[in-house]
């Protein structure tokens, strides 16, 4: 294919919005629809590939639509930290569909059309919003990713279902109006523009007052983000199929909300503005005790998936505080935290999943002795467990690396012992799981499993689905390179502009 | 030909009126309509283009030149409320056919058509003119064939709706009346360029403060400002479907028209907002009303109450607007004057469609109406996310402009307070989205179709509306921007 880099851009985009006429025209053979869905997946991914070969060899690659409102426009550009979110978000897209087919078909799901659908949509403005050159265009994704996920949260369609997506909806959307959309048009009006601009927007002698007030309603604002108290969403939407979970809870949702954290804090405030706001240093202890809370929380869950979604929570804190430190480092290690925690969170829902499918079984206490039956999945999970808490062979532990040293130069001590004793609740909540699962040890009550010992996996393409993640977590170990140098880059552009 | 659209514009549906009593058959009646109305539409267009490329029209009724005579005055903000009142007209009728067969009497269709055409001739007249006692005989026209209409509806109660509409609609006219009676005391003048310059000499007397207080508490009641909003979500709930979607879409922003022509163009900006505390009293009630009917409007079991009630509070909106009174106040309020329009009268038609289906718009007849009127129920839901102010919809632009507005002069709460007021409206419309799409359909009740494409197609096309005007808003920004600006300019 010969196409021009700013049309593959735009196709990123758009192709995902096209696919759902595909995926509704052949709605009654499941097979074509699926195969629709997969090919659509495997074309974004190797755009956003060739996209970032072109990154690489230092190409500019903007687009302009057309304006929405005097003055602001839709635009897009290809900058490392997009590049970064949508190089993970296409690729788990297509391994996402892989175990959506096992998982969808294996749990006998209604309305199986309208979730491939919406899954499209959602993945198409996620691509928005990595690829979103001003605020006023994030926005504009981010809200649709709002709306597109909420048939998806209440796929099942039942009075639990309600319950989950009107907290999920309701959190979502007014957060981001009451408070995003009013931190938006103050910036507006305030620094006259909505560009990304390396070195933030506010100028040289800003308004101390008004920044730190706007900052505060950017991270109240920015509702995907999860930051407690604005985190009751994430375990609400949690009711969601599995594979919805998976990607939109561990991967695009939640990450399109750090992400947008990240760009302001980079691109709309800058660090050296960041370093010097009163509001910063409030927003960081909050940001530490989200860490920390929602670890104590995860603790206490019995269901796998809810203690995994606060596991998320107290993760999107990590990435939060880096962003807020504004250090060389923080940047760096929250950046490639958004990948490493992707890789690890995406596997131990899959295994959440699988084991559903499988074992039909959604709390911890009776997964004692699991690992007899389903080995693979039990060993994916320790392996990616190792990935959240931070420890090798897993990439997890680069990212926390850099965020540690983050507190340090920033000289925070007292988040540095935070990040610290929340890595060792990572360990108590994370690895009785698995070792459990393995050795049971004698106590081990329910004898259908110990007498089971059959192997019985979940199905093949949601197995290969988790096992890809995992390899992918441990690879990001050995190799972290081009992550890494992602990762530095984005603060490059940022030293260039202040002559550094 | 093309010199005399001002008032062609008045002029064919007030004439049609009556011809519709000629043609008797309904069917007939219509389809003859349905042609005055998109005539007039198709005038207000061209009037638009005229007006946007070489500026204002004056044209003198019957060579009679004003002082003297009647005078129409078409500048930019005439021209816009001409377009959106006709367009919307236009678009409406597409389905009353359908509509009225069951929920009107066979043998008043014909009646119907002609109250309605001299509803819509009254309301482009009161815009059209640049005479303010025509303004007050306009209004009536338009006011009493509404309250005939409202009171066609198939509920008993639309009858006294209808009746506390006539009370409240008849005092609100009556004070405006007055007021313009003190004005021409005062003045000599009837004409609204010539009143706007004799005012200032005699700015400092009773008897214009009483004419401008009688005046404005006259046009609030007629727009159904909070706390005068009492007639409206009754009107509008028990009037025809057809009926509400016309007049939710138009007939509060003919009022709001009137406001901002009378103190902007007439009294001038100094004279409202300096000599007289229109702003604190025009944004405490704005204020009030989005909250309280909000609030209220979260309690209905009644869709159309709803939604009728939501009106109220958008009207607070635009009233909001209108007091901050910068430019940008101004163009947020004629913004939304044009997109209030475009989501209301697209969920009130929709509602009109489960009408003809299920023959009631109760919040629990909804129950699984998700599945079995779709298309429908998604565009009730488009509509929804357009009140709501999300992204890629009219609403959104609206909030926007609103809010910068409040922002630009330093209104910190009050950008807040919009903001939180359309938190409330999520609550109200995702009300209708869980009965639709979480419940099984009712068991006792028949199986329900799709609506007919007599409704689909109208609605959808306000839907579309709803998005286009959302994505590509250099039409609706451009003249609103050109009528804020040249009311500024103009007023002294």
């Amino acid at each position: 294919m010969n196409l021009s880099l700013e049309l593959m851009l735009q196709l990123c985009i758009i192709l995902p919005l096209i696919t759902t006429i595909g995926i509704v025209a052949t709605g009654r053979y499941p097979n074509i629809r699926e195969g629709v869905t997969i090919t659509a997946s495997l074309v974004v991914f190797y755009f956003v590939i060739s996209l970032y070969q072109g990154l690489q060899q230092g190409e500019a690659i903007s687009v302009q639509w057309w304006q929405l409102l005097p003055g602001l426009q839709l635009s897009f550009t290809i900058e490392a930290l997009g590049m970064i979110f949508a190089l993970i978000a296409s690729f788990l897209w297509f391994i996402t569909t892989l175990y959506a087919i096992g998982y969808m078909r294996g749990h006998h799901e209604k309305n199986q059309t309208r979730f491939y659908c919406c899954f499209a949509i959602a993945i198409g403005s996620v691509m928005g919003i990595a690829f979103a050159d001003n605020l006023f265009t994030l926005f504009i994704f981010y809200e649709v990713l709002t709306l597109s996920t909420y048939p998806l949260v209440t796929h099942a369609g039942t009075e639990e279902a309600k319950k989950g997506g009107r907290i999920y909806l309701g959190i979502l959307l007014s957060t981001s109006i009451a408070f995003f959309l009013l931190a938006i048009v103050s910036t507006w009006f305030v620094a006259g523009t909505l560009d990304f601009t390396a070195g933030g927007v506010f100028g040289a002698e800003p308004d101390i007052l008004i920044a730190s007030v706007i900052l505060v309603l950017f991270i109240f604002g920015i509702g995907k983000a999860a930051i407690m108290p604005f985190h009751r969403w994430l375990p609400a939407a949690m009711v969601a199929p599995t594979p919805v979970s998976a990607l939109l809870h561990a991967v695009a949702v939640v990450k399109a909300g750090v992400f947008t954290v990240l760009k302001v804090c980079v691109f709309i405030f800058g660090i050296d503005l960041l370093d010097k706001l009163p509001s910063t240093q409030f927003l960081l202890y909050l940001a530490g005790a989200s860490i920390l809370l929602a670890s104590l929380v995860a603790m206490r869950q019995d269901n796998l998936k809810a203690r995994l979604a606060y596991s998320t929570v107290s993760q999107l804190g990590y990435i939060t505080l880096g962003a807020l430190l504004a250090s060389t480092s923080g940047v760096i290690g929250s950046s490639m935290h958004i990948a490493t925690h992707a890789f690890g969170k995406i596997t131990l829902f899959f295994c959440a999943g699988a084991i559903l499918v499988a074992a039909h079984k959604s709390k911890i206490s009776e997964m004692r002795g699991l690992g007899r039956q389903m080995p693979i999945t039990m060993a994916a999970f320790f392996i990616a467990s190792l990935g959240i808490i931070g420890v090798p062979p897993t990439g997890g532990t680069w990212s926390k690396w850099y965020l540690l040293m983050g507190t340090m130069e920033a000289e925070q001590w007292i988040l540095m012992t935070v990040l610290m004793i929340s890595s060792l609740l990572n360990i108590a909540y994370l690895l009785p799981i698995p070792i459990r699962a393995f050795f049971p040890g004698d106590t081990a009550p329910s004898s259908d499993i110990t007498s089971n010992f059959t192997i019985k996996e979940a199905p093949l393409p949601s197995l290969i689905a988790l096992s890809v993640t995992c390899v992918a977590s441990v690879i990001l170990f050995v190799y972290p390179q081009p992550l890494y140098e992602l990762a530095t880059s984005i603060l490059e552009t940022t030293g260039v502009a202040h002559g550094q | 030909m093309l010199a005399h659209l001002p008032v062609l514009q008045v002029i064919v549906p007030l004439m049609a009126a009556p011809a519709c009593l000629i043609l008797g058959r309904s069917s007939l009646a219509w389809l003859f309509s349905l042609i005055v109305s998109a005539t007039a539409c198709l005038i207000s267009i061209t009037l638009l283009q005229q007006v946007m490329t070489s500026g204002t029209i004056i044209y003198a009724l019957g060579g009679w030149n004003a002082p003297w005579g009647i005078e129409y005055r078409i500048d930019e903000l005439n021209a816009y409320l001409l377009l959106i009142i006709s367009a919307i007209s236009t678009v409406i009728l597409l389905a009353s056919h359908t509509s009225i067969k069951k929920e009107i009497p066979k043998d008043r269709h014909t009646l119907f058509y002609v109250l309605y055409l001299l509803s819509l001739a009254g309301m482009l007249g009161i815009v059209a003119t640049g005479d303010a006692f025509n303004v007050f005989v306009f209004l009536e026209i338009s006011s009493l064939s509404a309250y005939s209409l409202i009171s066609m509806g198939k509920d008993r109660r639309s009858i006294w709706a209808s009746y506390q509409y006539l009370i409240m609609g008849t005092i609100g006219a009556t004070f405006i009346l007055i007021g313009i009676g003190l004005m021409y005391q005062m003045t000599g003048t009837l004409n609204m360029e010539d009143l706007a310059k004799r005012l200032p000499e005699v700015a400092q007397t009773r008897t214009v403060f009483a004419a401008f207080v009688f005046f404005i508490v006259g046009v609030c009641l007629k727009l159904a400002l909070f706390p005068l909003h009492l007639w409206l979500p009754n009107a509008y709930a028990y009037a025809p479907s057809i009926i509400t979607a016309f007049f939710a879409a138009t007939s509060t922003k003919v009022a709001v028209y009137l406001l901002i022509r009378f103190t902007f163009s007439i009294f001038g900006l100094s004279f409202s907002f300096t000599t007289l505390p229109l702003q604190t009293i025009f944004l405490t009630l704005g204020l009030l009303g989005i909250f309280a009917a909000s609030i209220a409007a979260i309690y209905q079991k009644n869709v159309k109450h709803l939604f009728a009630y939501s009106s109220v509070a958008q009207i607070g909106y635009m009233i909001v607007g209108y007091s901050i009174s910068t430019t940008t106040g101004l163009m947020a309020t004629l913004l939304h004057l044009f997109n209030h329009a475009l989501m209301k009268g697209a969920l009130f038609l929709a509602l009109g469609a489960v009408m003809y289906r299920i023959g009631s718009t109760q919040l629990r007849d909804f129950q699984g109406l998700g599945r079995q009127m779709p298309i429908t129920v998604a565009a009730i839901v488009a509509g929804g996310l357009s009140l709501i102010g999300v992204p890629l919809t009219v609403g959104f632009i609206s909030k926007w402009y609103l809010v910068l507005a409040a922002i630009e002069s330093g209104w910190w709460p009050v950008a807040v307070l919009i903001l939180l007021g359309s938190l409330l409206a999520i609550v109200y419309v995702w009300r209708i989205v869980e009965m639709a799409y979480f419940k099984e359909p009712l068991m006792n009740r028949e199986p329900v179709k799709e609506a007919p494409l007599a409704f689909l197609v109208p609605v959808w096309m306000l839907v579309s509306a709803n998005i286009y005007f959302g994505v590509d808003t250099r039409l609706s920004v451009q003249v609103a921007q050109a009528a804020s600006q040249s009311l500024f300019g103009v007023s002294p």
